[in-house]
């Protein structure tokens, strides 16, 4: 039995437990789908139209703030009650924050981030980026079941979950969280000041990677972007050192874009790049290294150092 | 405050990485080494708390015995002193693993803080830290970043969730977080820093047996292509004005 672990915040279901419960799906014929909190019934409603064999909830107070102790508490209960050969979540900051907590209270190591699985030999292996996405591997679970295993956002399509011809039955499953069991105490999630920069309305963005080497060389891709007429925008690393702010920053803990043309300078395309990139009509990328990740995604590429190409390509669009 | 930090060891970031014989690993044994850049932001959130509460900073590190480069580095930068725990099947172990390592050789020890990075840049589980913190026994807190150990009962942090949400979450210490990059500007040794760290006590733990591993690499591969990629080549002058043909004739996005 696969156990689906969905996601919800105050009664509203993140809609990415739809991948996972889809991924589960193709994966196995019995699935179950656990979701916790408190005041969740809707959640659980709506979760019950998927063909699965139940929606188990698990409904207590201390559960209606989001704490990893609260969560590796109440799930652990489930898992060793429910025994599945299989617990799967969205490898969303929630799962990160709890999920190799409740794998290690069984004893076990969740195989995080994966983009996909295949039978080989009876076996169930999942596959997932390594060293930054240079490399893929194929991962053997050892050990005795439940294994924990986190689904890559976006690996698999949500609107694929089969829906059932009706409803699946819903269980409260009970527990219990011992008085301080919860020892972080969360204030409400709040969002900073508006972002100032909206990338996700540009046709065009040039974006720079720790191939552009230091802050001093950035006017090379801005006169490109000017040249192009594209916004700037960079890799984490980037704006981590400071050389562009946060809000120019593209990827998983960015903005997510989809523009005509993306240029990419010096970036290698880590796996947390191109998850907020690769919808792009056009990628080009630039880089030096003819093995860097982002040529698995771009349609036209220039290996080289950008120093020499930057300022030719510049040279070229105003040729046009 | 007495401060823990952990530190991997990783190839270097440009180093040209192929896959091993076996396929199972990468080649590595003629590779250049440096430390896991997230982990260099937890070494730095931990220098500058001792700064402000005073105390001192451990760093921790598993793995084979090459890692004391990293150990080296951590100490010229401001480290008072390291554990080393020692294996040669560190240098892959899973998260499990390698925390589970650490846990025994930090137990006997007084820390108020651990701080790890957030995720390694070779296997990047994103998994230390918080397995740590459930064998250590201690609350956890991931992807901080701000801290705030100026309180009386516990400590203060600002945790990043998704899309562009912040959360503040005070916990009791000893506490466990693992620190997001880009928090603080990193620094580099000085002269006098890598002189003062010839004379730190480095504590050596050899463990005999590592717990058993929870998973392991059937086969490491380069992905699939998502796209067919044109690469255009010649003179960068030659490559440039074909590009700009392709992008204005064939894309049709200039």
């Amino acid at each position: 039995m696969i156990l689906v672990v969905a996601e919800q915040r105050n009664g509203c279901l993140n809609p990415v437990s739809w991948e996972t419960v889809a991924a589960a799906q193709q994966m196995g014929d019995m699935v179950k789908i656990v979701v916790a909190g408190s005041a969740i019934d809707g959640v659980a409603g709506e979760l019950a139209a998927a063909a699965v064999s139940e929606v188990l909830v698990v409904e207590h107070s201390d559960l209606a703030s989001y704490t990893p102790d609260g969560f590796v508490e109440a799930l652990s209960q489930v898992v060793r009650m429910e025994e599945p050969d299989l617990v799967l979540c969205a490898h969303t900051y929630q799962t990160r924050d709890y999920a190799p907590k409740l794998a290690a209270r069984l004893d076990r190591v969740l195989i995080p981030d994966c983009i996909g699985s295949k039978m080989e030999e009876g076996v169930r292996l999942f596959i997932r980026p390594m060293f930054q996405g240079k490399f893929v591997a194929d991962i053997h679970p050892d050990g005795a079941i439940p294994h924990f295993v986190s689904m890559q956002v976006g690996a698999c399509r949500a609107d694929s979950v089969v829906r059932g011809s009706a409803p699946a039955e819903i269980r409260a499953v009970p527990v219990e969280v011992g008085s301080g069991v919860i020892r972080q105490r969360p204030d409400a999630p709040f969002k900073e000041a508006k972002q100032a920069v909206d990338l996700t309305q540009a046709e065009k963005i040039v974006a720079v990677g720790r191939g552009i080497k230091g802050e001093e060389q950035l006017p090379i891709a801005q006169e490109l972007a000017k040249a192009l007429g594209a916004e700037l925008a960079a890799s984490r690393p980037i704006c981590d050192s400071g050389w562009l702010p946060m809000d120019r920053q593209i990827g998983s803990s960015g903005q997510t874009v989809a523009p005509k043309l993306y240029v990419a300078l010096g970036i290698s395309g880590a796996i947390q790049h191109l998850v907020g990139m690769k919808g792009a009509k056009t990628i080009v990328a630039i880089n030096k290294d003819a093995d860097a990740p982002i040529f698995e995604v771009s349609d036209y590429g220039i290996v080289g150092d950008l120093f020499e190409i930057v300022p030719a390509f510049i040279t070229a669009l105003n040729e046009k | 405050m007495n401060i823990a930090v952990c530190v991997k060891q990783v190839v270097t970031r440009d180093w040209p990485l192929r896959v091993n014989e076996s396929a199972e690993w990468v080649r590595d044994y003629d590779a250049s080494f440096e430390m896991n850049e997230p982990d260099a932001y937890a070494l730095e959130e931990a220098l500058r708390l001792k700064e402000q509460h005073g105390g001192e900073v451990v760093v921790c590190v598993a793995g084979p015995p090459r890692v004391t480069q990293v150990i080296r580095e951590a100490l010229a930068r401001g480290a008072d002193r390291a554990i080393h725990v020692k294996h040669e099947q560190l240098a892959f172990a899973d998260a499990n693993v390698v925390a589970s390592s650490l846990a025994i050789a930090m137990l006997p020890e007084q820390f108020d803080l651990v701080l790890t990075g957030l995720q390694s840049d070779d296997q990047g589980f994103g998994q230390t830290g918080v397995i740590l913190a459930e064998r250590l026994g201690l609350p956890h807190a991931t992807i901080v970043m701000e801290v705030d150990a100026g309180g009386v009962n516990g400590i203060r942090v600002k945790r990043e969730l998704e899309g562009g949400w912040f959360q503040w979450v005070s916990m009791p210490t000893p506490a466990l977080l693992t620190i997001q990059s880009g928090i603080n500007q990193l620094r580099y040794a000085t002269l006098k820093g890598i002189m003062a760290a010839k004379r730190k006590e480095v504590r050596s733990v050899e463990p005999e047996e590592l717990q058993p591993a929870g998973q392991h690499i059937v086969r490491l591969y380069v992905p699939e292509k998502e796209k067919a990629t044109r690469f255009i080549e010649g003179s960068p002058e030659a490559a440039s004005r074909a590009l700009v043909r392709l992008l204005c004739e064939e894309a049709r996005v200039l």
